[in-house]
């Protein structure tokens, strides 16, 4: 029948693009986004555009300003630090280092958080509580605070602070994948689903993974400012990445010594972690906006 | 001839505690037994808490009954959430919008039961889908729907032809109708019966709505505390209803159309 094939070709948005449409009106969202996709691409092809080596010093300009400064030069677009370091490249490789290291954290917190919220909300009694309420004492704790302990007991360094950020991370993927798994299973279209057959496994990717993946998305914006705010406050400390690596803490605690006589050192990195922090905290923000407008039409 | 269905001696004891301290207060069920032939349709009716919902659950396997047989076309059923025996026994839940899985879409969910019990391939799955969906009449490109955009009475249509999309021999509604408004309730009705015409199917369907279940149904059973009190045909337990309990609910449907 012809008449079918006519209306094949048609678009059927999914509730994906649903969310996509009402997120896209809000323009607060999409400015956080875009700011989101610069700071993506800088951190992935940023190393190829880096004019200079990010850690080689050059003793011939030292303390350089920035280019739009009278006594600047536009070889140092955001000048120098106090060892002859160029601003820009440090800066590149800052965002490579902080935010990708961030958004790795964030992942692997995610894969582990939501398998064990799926396995404790789909089991129940005492296991379901002991793998739910496993990390639980970490979220009393300040993340920052943990991080400290385990920097504290394994020394300091980039990849310790990785795992003390990962670590208290977790605990709240467990709850939200738990808590929703276990709304989920009462609904009558995961009895639906039980009755065809379906196993525990097929279950949760097939029925109800597609439900959560907004909810994840959502959770792992905000987990992602957690992170950023974390890595560099641990880099600022002294505690996680050390000097000579081009981190954005480590960077803004390099610039207070010279904060007087080049406040750029300091302004440059920190506006970077502003913006940053700003940026997945919108999109978030909007995200959430989005899935609530979405779930209540 | 033998029933399509027979069921025999089903019962049902479940505890039940608010928490791990109260003493467990034992529920029963049953025992039930009834036969339904091919083509006929079977009403069950009680009160809430009469044990209607429970009853469609253990036809369906969803509960596991404590004992009982089960017979389809003569041979017993594994009871209990065995995938073989449901296929034959489908279940159309009260909420088809809760039934639905919200996250895909109506393509996917219909093939749901064919990817888990069947050998078809992804051609043979759609072309099966396509089938099923113009059986209960909408178009084939409603599996690229997703649950939002459908209409009440579509998503009844999908419900039902996710039952019907495994060629089952009985089909248990548990208050398919109750959601529905009267105009798009009526069609459902119509549907189900040319299909239930068609396909010879068994019907077995709980409701309130004493009206449809006079319209529709051959026989009935009628329960009280998981018990059957009366079961006949259709008008014969209208007009002549046994028990007091069946009086009560007799009267209390034909006191609302009094021309009836």
């Amino acid at each position: 029948m012809a008449r079918f094939n006519l209306y094949d070709e048609e678009f059927f948005p999914s509730p994906w693009q649903h969310t996509w449409r009402t997120f896209k009106q809000s323009h607060i969202a999409m400015t956080g986004l875009i700011l989101l996709i610069f700071f993506s691409l800088t951190a992935v092809i940023g190393p190829f555009l880096a004019p200079y080596d990010p850690v080689e010093q050059n003793t011939n300009s030292l303390l350089v300003p920035p280019a739009w400064f009278d006594s600047g030069t536009i070889a140092h677009l955001f000048g120098t630090d106090a060892v002859g370091r160029d601003m820009l490249s440090r800066v590149i490789y800052g965002c490579q280092v902080t935010f990708g290291i961030s958004i790795l954290l964030v992942i692997i917190a995610m894969i582990v958080g939501v398998s064990l919220g799926a396995v404790a909300g789909m089991t129940k009694g005492v296991r379901s509580s002991i793998l739910n309420h496993l990390l639980d004492s970490l979220m009393a704790i300040p993340t920052l605070l943990i991080a400290i302990v385990i920097v504290a007991m394994l020394g300091t360094g980039l990849v310790n602070s990785m795992w003390a950020i990962t670590l208290a991370l977790i605990p709240q993927f467990v709850h939200g994948t738990r808590d929703f798994v276990r709304d989920e299973m009462k609904k009558e279209y995961v009895l639906a689903a039980r009755l065809d057959g379906a196993g525990k496994s097929f279950l949760f990717f097939q029925s109800i993974l597609p439900n959560m993946i907004e909810l994840l998305v959502v959770q792992a914006t905000f987990a992602l400012s957690t992170a950023l705010l974390d890595i560099t406050a641990l880099g600022f400390l002294g505690l996680g990445a050390q000097p000579p690596l081009p981190e954005l803490g480590v960077m803004l605690s390099a610039g207070l010594e010279v904060a007087y006589i080049a406040p750029w050192n300091l302004a440059i990195p920190g506006i970077c972690i502003f913006l940053m922090v700003l940026a997945v905290n919108l999109v978030g923000d909007g995200l959430r906006s989005a899935v609530r407008k979405r779930m209540s039409s | 001839m033998t029933p399509l269905l027979s069921v025999r001696n089903l019962t049902l004891t479940q505890k039940h505690r608010k928490n791990w301290l109260d003493k467990a207060q034992i529920e029963h069920f049953g025992p039930i037994e009834f036969d339904l032939n091919r083509g006929e349709t079977l009403a069950i009716i009680g009160e809430n808490g009469s044990g209607k919902s429970v009853l469609a659950n253990l036809l369906v396997g969803a509960i596991t009954p404590t004992s009982g047989t089960i017979k389809l076309n003569g041979e017993a059923c594994v009871l209990g959430g065995h995938a073989e025996h449901n296929m034959k026994i489908r279940m159309i839940f009260q909420n088809s919008n809760e039934s639905l899985n919200p996250g895909i879409t109506v393509g996917s969910m219909l093939q749901e039961p064919l990817r888990l019990n069947t050998t078809l391939n992804e051609r043979e799955r759609i072309q099966k889908v396509d089938d099923t969906l113009r059986q209960v009449g909408m178009l084939r490109d409603h599996k690229y729907f997703y649950r939002h955009m459908l209409s009440d009475g579509q998503r009844q249509r999908v419900a039902l032809a996710r039952a019907l999309i495994m060629e089952p021999e009985v089909i248990v509604a548990d208050e398919p109708f109750a959601a529905l408004d009267p105009s798009v309730r009526s069609q459902t009705v119509n549907l189900i019966m040319k299909l239930q015409r068609d396909l010879g199917l068994g019907f077995i369907f709980i409701s309130h709505n004493l009206g449809i279940v006079r319209h529709i149904s051959d026989r009935m059973l009628v329960l009280q505390h998981g018990m059957v009190i009366e079961t006949g045909k259709t008008e014969t337990v209208f007009n002549w209803p046994r028990s007091e309990y069946t009086q009560r609910l007799v009267a209390s449907h034909q006191s609302l159309m009094p021309n009836f």
